[in-house]
């Protein structure tokens, strides 16, 4: 189970999942408002991060707009016994952004998720392979997204 | 994009310095001033590649849950389920793919029965039931960044 975060961690969180400021002392107003020095919001910043509960700090960015305009969601069916095997094995690969197991379903039997970016279709289609031959499993099929209709980041702690 | 807005996209995305004059540390590192650092960031935000500068966090660790949903949605009615779909604030991405199944998203909220009353009203402001809930049983990878300078 998570630990319960203290009331100023909640208050970091939900002024840092909104924008930094383009200033140079960006972090200044923040710690004004939480009633931290600047050095103190830095250290509790970092020390979130450590914790793994702020995973990163840093931009997020609209891949589309970077150029990476093929984005495919590939679904294995891979046997119960061998998925962790294979889903750590697809972690390792610098171009999966996103592996996870999955519940299946009767309608959708796949049980392991790999979400990859490339600037084409033949891209992500070479890739797919590899990550099949990586594994050894190859019932597998490439999800394409044809448009991106919603992208935001989660507000946190907005309705306590 | 030039190249060497694809090295400021690639430091701030994975290293971006938690010091007090942060475009300065990072001008530093790429010969730059603070003040072009500035400049590069507001238009890179301006054209929307930079969606958000902040920190990302990790839903479980703050106590919340999530889930994965795919809707089999008629052609013709794309644009208005995305209108009901997209209402919801912890509906936080949602994709066209191509597949029956063909629009995909992602659900957060604070506990389980927050999801399945999302999940419901979905369901029953769309009409539409075809609607798969895959929920993780394991994430192996969540990395939300992307490397811009591997390939070319």
């Amino acid at each position: 189970m998570p630990r319960q975060l203290s009331e100023v961690e909640k208050n970091i969180v939900r002024i840092f999942q909104g924008d930094l400021p383009l200033e140079p002392y960006p972090f200044r107003r923040a710690a004004r408002e939480l009633g931290l020095k600047e050095e103190e919001l830095l250290a509790r910043l970092k020390a979130l991060q450590r914790e793994g509960i702020m995973r990163r700090f840093g931009a997020a960015l609209r891949h589309r707009k970077a150029g990476l305009v093929a984005n495919a969601m590939i679904v294995w069916q891979v046997p119960e016994a061998e998925v962790a095997a294979a889903g750590r094995k697809l972690a390792s690969f610098r171009e999966v952004t996103h592996c996870y197991q999955r519940q299946t379903r009767p309608e959708w039997p796949y049980n392991l998720y790999a979400v990859v970016h490339g600037y084409n279709r033949q891209q992500c289609e070479v890739l797919a392979r590899r990550l099949a031959n990586a594994i050894g499993h190859y019932n597998y099929r490439l999800l394409y997204s044809t448009a991106e209709l919603k992208k935001e980041s989660m507000r946190y702690f907005v309705e306590d | 994009m030039d190249q060497l807005d694809r090295r400021l996209l690639n430091l701030i995305q994975e290293e971006f310095p938690l010091v007090a004059r942060p475009y300065q540390e990072i001008g530093c590192r790429l010969g730059l001033s603070e003040d072009e650092v500035i400049r590069k960031i507001r238009k890179l935000k301006t054209e929307g590649i930079i969606r958000r500068l902040g920190g990302v966090f990790e839903l479980r660790q703050l106590g919340y849950t999530s889930t994965l949903c795919a809707l089999k949605v008629p052609p013709g009615r794309l644009e208005e389920v995305a209108a009901v779909v997209n209402s919801f604030p912890g509906v936080t991405h949602n994709y066209l793919r191509e597949h029956d199944y063909n629009m995909w998203f992602t659900l957060i909220g604070p506990d389980r029965r927050h999801l399945e009353n999302v999940i419901r009203a979905i369901k029953e402001r769309t009409g539409i039931t075809e609607l798969l809930e895959l929920p993780a049983e394991r994430p192996f990878k969540i990395r939300v960044n992307f490397d811009l300078e591997a390939e070319d």
